[in-house]
């Protein structure tokens, strides 16, 4: 494949808000090359996750290689990259942006522009991307196409007039995206013959070939054989192959050259060694320096992640190793709790973030997890001066010797239409935030402006937001520093023992609420036992609530069903399964997932 | 010598679906009934083939309502049966009215006549079961039951006379609104009959799911199930409790004895029957849904009434117990009885002590004072009111 003409080659993305098509787009583009036929096309074939296509969202960045014949007669090279949609994912879909030329902004043409549309456009302005809009969905009976395409010049400044008006889900106006694919994304620039430097966009490991990493060459070459080495690390191997992406497959070639998108393999087998976002280079003909790379990510949201069964804590160990290669947001450090034993510290950009690795731990790495109440990174000021940075509540020293403590504030921007306004502001309020501005974007919506603590975010916001809006508002976020607060540490005593696993930091005029509800809630998920076990929560040794689990005193299946035994055995079994996800704290068997029942406080759902 | 069987006979047909019911059953017209009736009786020639080698010890037919369909056409059916199985010891014209088989069938108030009776005694049925389930009209309304408290005692009296001398009564708790007063009420008057019943079946009422009091009291129900809280509608737990202590009382005076979780009668009377389900005995069921287990296997019908009507092989589920698995159901049956499980009966069947395989349950549970463990294990009178809790550890 060596001699590509640069010319040839369009490197691009496409983004979107959630759910306006994004994924269906880049399978009809797909399609459409003629890299696959329509028999062959399983849907949606770049979210190759089970977990991705069951939730419908694409979590990895993920890229595919295929051959347009445009219609001046000459075949062009795609590579396309697909990006996450979720404001979770600014980081990922960073990582992405930097091996493009260009993106494809799909604009859903009922809903028009949503808070995450603009949250990706600028991330893709902000990498010197050329942007063209396409507009999704004009089949839906309240598509608004020409309102949509004045929204898009308005708000977000770019031409749109003749932008394609498609159905990426029926098929209509693709020829029109990918001559415009064509026309509007520029080639990629870049000196072959320079000293090699690819960034480092993605990576995957596999038990054959060891670590892959997915590479953007933006000056001179690699192929089989030459010695790369990784700028950041320093780590220094052989190319064993050198390829390109299939629809869901490697397909190996000769050389990868400026501008080209493919993978490399190295027979590395430390998967640190390969840091997403560090510059490859050719070890005998190294460039003089590395691509800027990513602005590093700080973890938003912490938890602890405890195997189920205790001597699982290796397995876990290696699969959130594995997991970190492909996802470098994903921070973990080994941790301890009383009662949950041996596990790990894990910090995520979201709450979404958090459940993916917990689901993709659950079903690829077949991990039995017990996760603790997600909490966010706490400043904690002591009086002698010290400051520490607090991502477990068990950690939090004494009162006497804090000064003060400092949470982490994000600045929101909250799209909503203008009905939802008042219940949208009332649940800010709610959740302590400081109100900054609002504007019309047009008659019927508004973009908020907020300022909120993130720890009141990270729980339920999104759920609340979506379920006082009817679905309508969209959010994004970014973090804006620390400030001041009034925070106190909630625990929680079950059966008069402190459960470290529980304790959460929470701002002291709501601790009673939380502690109110977070017993109620225990007070639902731990079965009887027989005997009476108490649930009580604790602001510095004081109980502020109690719950009370009553004693069994009955549990009886009367009936016999005509001798049909099985149905009974299947309730006993029902009862004997239960038991095994619990955990055994003291004499009490507390359900895993009890532990992120704090999650769960919202009473209006 | 041939190997004893007990025989299950589904119908599944009734007047009105009651309230509470989950059971396989549906009121349908009288074409459908003889349809079905003779899709059983096929099944039933079929299928006699394969157990040449046993001889019948109990024969039970329940349904739904056994008495929804014509008694002579019922008659029938165990007129096939005895042609078809081996019945008791083989003189044939008397084992009909033998008491050596236990022949029980189901029967609710209101769908029976005197002759009826009359004639399910000559066709060789000899214990009746009747579904009074409580004595006081309004709750039978709320139950959706299709019959009054005097609807019982006439048909008590009509199959008296036509020479039932084995009768039990089905009673239920903890209905919805009920007071343990209430339930006594119901009680009490069930033991002035006379002649008395032999046995008395009484269970709490469970709700079930897909049921229309599902609809109405699901919710509370599982909640109370789960939490212990006080319901709306149902009684509460301390309620149901003492209903539950109110039959022991009761019946204990007035002479029966509690052989079953569920299950009580005067000596002699236990039901035989329902014994073969809970120590593990061969049995065979013909008709919808209809559940069988011969030497550790156990199988199903189809319960799915088209299919069973136009099918040959009615069989739907083959399932051949592990060596685990009878052991389990070995426990956790053996213990709905109040004798419990026997050691040496398990060593003997199994060819293991007991204790190598259940050891650390049995004295877990004992510790609890929930079993009692000597010569036999069975359930403490706490046990018993934790029986599912306890029948739960013995799976693995």
């Amino acid at each position: 494949m060596s001699g590509i003409d640069q010319s040839k080659i369009r490197n691009f993305c496409i983004v979107a808000h959630i759910d306006h098509g994004k994924s269906t787009l880049a399978d009809r583009i797909i399609e459409h090359t003629g890299l696959l036929t329509s028999r062959e096309m399983q849907a949606q074939v770049l979210d190759n996750m089970e977990l991705e296509r069951e939730r419908g969202i694409t979590i990895k960045a993920q890229a595919v290689r295929t051959v347009y014949r445009a219609q001046d007669g000459e075949e062009y090279i795609f590579n396309l990259i697909d990006t996450p949609g979720h404001v979770d994912f600014n980081y990922e879909v960073s990582r992405s942006l930097a091996a493009c030329d260009g993106a494809i902004l799909v604009v859903d043409a009922a809903q028009g522009i949503e808070a995450q549309t603009l949250a990706n456009v600028y991330l893709a302005l902000d990498h010197d991307l050329d942007v063209f809009p396409v507009i999704n969905k004009i089949d839906l009976p309240s598509a608004q196409p020409e309102k949509v395409i004045a929204e898009i010049e308005d708000v977000i400044g770019i031409e749109a007039q003749d932008a394609p008006l498609i159905s990426a889900k029926n098929g209509i106006g693709i020829e029109e995206v990918l001559e415009a694919v064509v026309h509007k994304i520029p080639a990629p620039g870049g000196d072959v013959e320079a000293p090699l430097k690819a960034l480092i966009f993605d990576s995957v490991y596999d038990s054959y070939k060891g670590v892959i990493v997915f590479v953007r060459v933006k000056e001179g070459s690699v192929r089989k054989g030459t010695r790369i080495r990784m700028m950041a690390t320093g780590a220094t191997q052989e190319v064993v192959e050198v390829g390109y992406f299939g629809a869901g497959q490697f397909i190996p070639c000769d050389e990868l050259s400026a501008g080209m998108v493919g993978y490399i393999t190295a027979s590395i087998k430390n998967v640190k060694d390969t840091a997403v976002g560090d510059t490859v280079t050719d070890a005998d003909n190294p460039c003089a320096e590395p691509l800027p790379g990513y602005k590093k990510v700080n973890s938003m949201v912490y938890c602890g992640m405890y195997p189920a069964d205790g001597a699982k804590y290796p397995d876990l160990r290696d699969a959130l190793e594995k997991l970190k290669l492909n996802d470098a947001s994903l921070h973990y450090e080994p941790e301890t709790s009383i009662a949950l034993g041996f596990g790990f510290r894990c910090g995520f950009l979201g709450l979404l973030h958090l459940e993916i690795i917990q689901e993709r731990l659950e079903r690829e790495y077949n991990l039995d997890l017990v996760t603790t109440a997600p909490g966010v990174v706490y400043k904690v000021h002591c009086t002698n001066g010290d400051m520490i940075e607090l991502t477990n509540p068990s950690n939090l020293p004494d009162p006497s010797v804090i000064d003060f403590m400092e949470e982490p504030i994000v600045s929101a921007e909250i799209m909503v239409t203008t009905e939802f306004i008042g219940s949208i502001m009332e649940l800010c309020q709610e959740r302590r935030g400081k109100y900054l501005g609002m504007e019309y974007l047009e008659e019927t919506r508004a973009l908020l402006r907020y300022e909120l603590p993130l720890n009141e975010i990270i729980y339920d916001f999104f759920d609340a937001l979506k379920s006082r809006s009817r679905g309508y508002a969209s959010f994004d976020y970014d973090l804006k520093g620390y400030e001041q607060s009034s925070l106190v540490k909630l625990d929680i005593l079950i059966n008069r023992e402190e459960v470290d696993a529980l304790s959460f930091i929470v701002h002291a005029d709501s601790a009673y609420e939380r502690g109110r509800k977070m017993c109620e809630k225990l007070k639902d998920e731990i079965p009887r036992h027989l005997f009476e076990i108490p649930i009580q929560a604790a602001v510095g040794g004081k109980i502020i609530a109690r719950e009370t689990v009553k004693a069994m005193r009955k549990d009886v299946l009367a009936k016999c069903y005509g001798g049909d035994i099985t149905r009974k055995k299947k309730l006993l079994e029902k009862q004997k399964e239960g038991k095994k996800r619990m955990r055994q704290i003291g004499s009490v068997e507390v359900p895993q997932k009890a532990f992120m029942s704090v999650l769960k406080l919202d009473d209006r759902r | 010598m041939k190997k004893p069987i007990s025989i299950y006979i589904h119908i599944p047909f009734c007047i009105k679906k009651c309230q509470y019911c989950d059971f396989l059953s549906a009121p349908a017209d009288s074409r459908t009934q003889e349809e079905y009736l003779r899709a059983l009786e096929g099944e039933i020639r079929k299928k006699a083939a394969a157990y040449r080698d046993y001889t019948v010890k109990t024969v039970y037919i329940g349904g739904g309502t056994p008495t929804a369909v014509p008694y002579e056409k019922l008659c029938h059916v165990l007129e096939v049966l005895w042609q078809a199985f081996s019945i008791g010891e083989e003189q044939p014209m008397e084992r009909k009215i033998s008491m050596e088989v236990e022949i029980s069938m189901e029967a609710n108030p209101g769908t029976v006549s005197g002759e009826a009776l009359r004639e399910y005694r000559r066709a060789g049925i000899n214990r009746l079961s009747i579904g009074l389930q409580s004595a006081d009209d309004r709750e039978l309304a709320r139950l959706g039951r299709i019959h009054s408290y005097a609807d019982f005692l006439e048909t008590y009296s009509l199959a008296v006379q036509a020479g039932f001398q084995n009768i039990n009564v089905d009673l239920m708790a903890a209905l919805p609104k009920q007071k343990p007063r209430d339930y006594a009420d119901t009680v009490k008057k069930v033991l002035f009959l006379a002649p008395k019943p032999t046995h008395i079946s009484a269970y709490s009422l469970i709700i079930e799911e897909g049921t229309p009091f599902y609809e109405k009291y699901g919710l509370e129900w599982e909640r109370r199930e789960r939490t212990g809280e006080t319901p709306l509608h149902l009684p509460s737990e301390e309620e149901e409790r003492e209903m539950y202590r109110i039959t022991e009382k009761l019946l204990k005076e007035a002479g029966y004895h509690r052989y079953e979780i569920s299950n009580y009668s005067l000596s002699g009377y236990e039901c035989r029957h329902n014994k073969v389900y809970w120590q593990r005995g061969d049995y065979v069921g013909f008709g919808l849904g209809a559940a069988s287990m011969v030497e550790n296997i156990r199988f199903r019908n189809t319960p799915d009434l088209p299919c069973y009507l136009r099918e040959e092989e009615k069989t739907v589920e083959r399932m051949p117990l592990t060596q685990k698995e009878q052991m389990e159901e070995f426990m956790f049956l053996g213990l709905r009885l109040t004798e419990g499980v026997e050691k040496k009966a398990f060593r003997e069947y199994f060819g293991v002590p007991i204790e190598e395989i259940y050891g650390s349950v049995i004295e877990e549970n004992a510790r609890k004072g929930l079993l009692k463990a000597g010569d036999r294990i069975s359930l403490t009178k706490k046990g018993t009111d934790l029986g599912s809790y306890v029948s739960a550890q013995f799976l693995q």
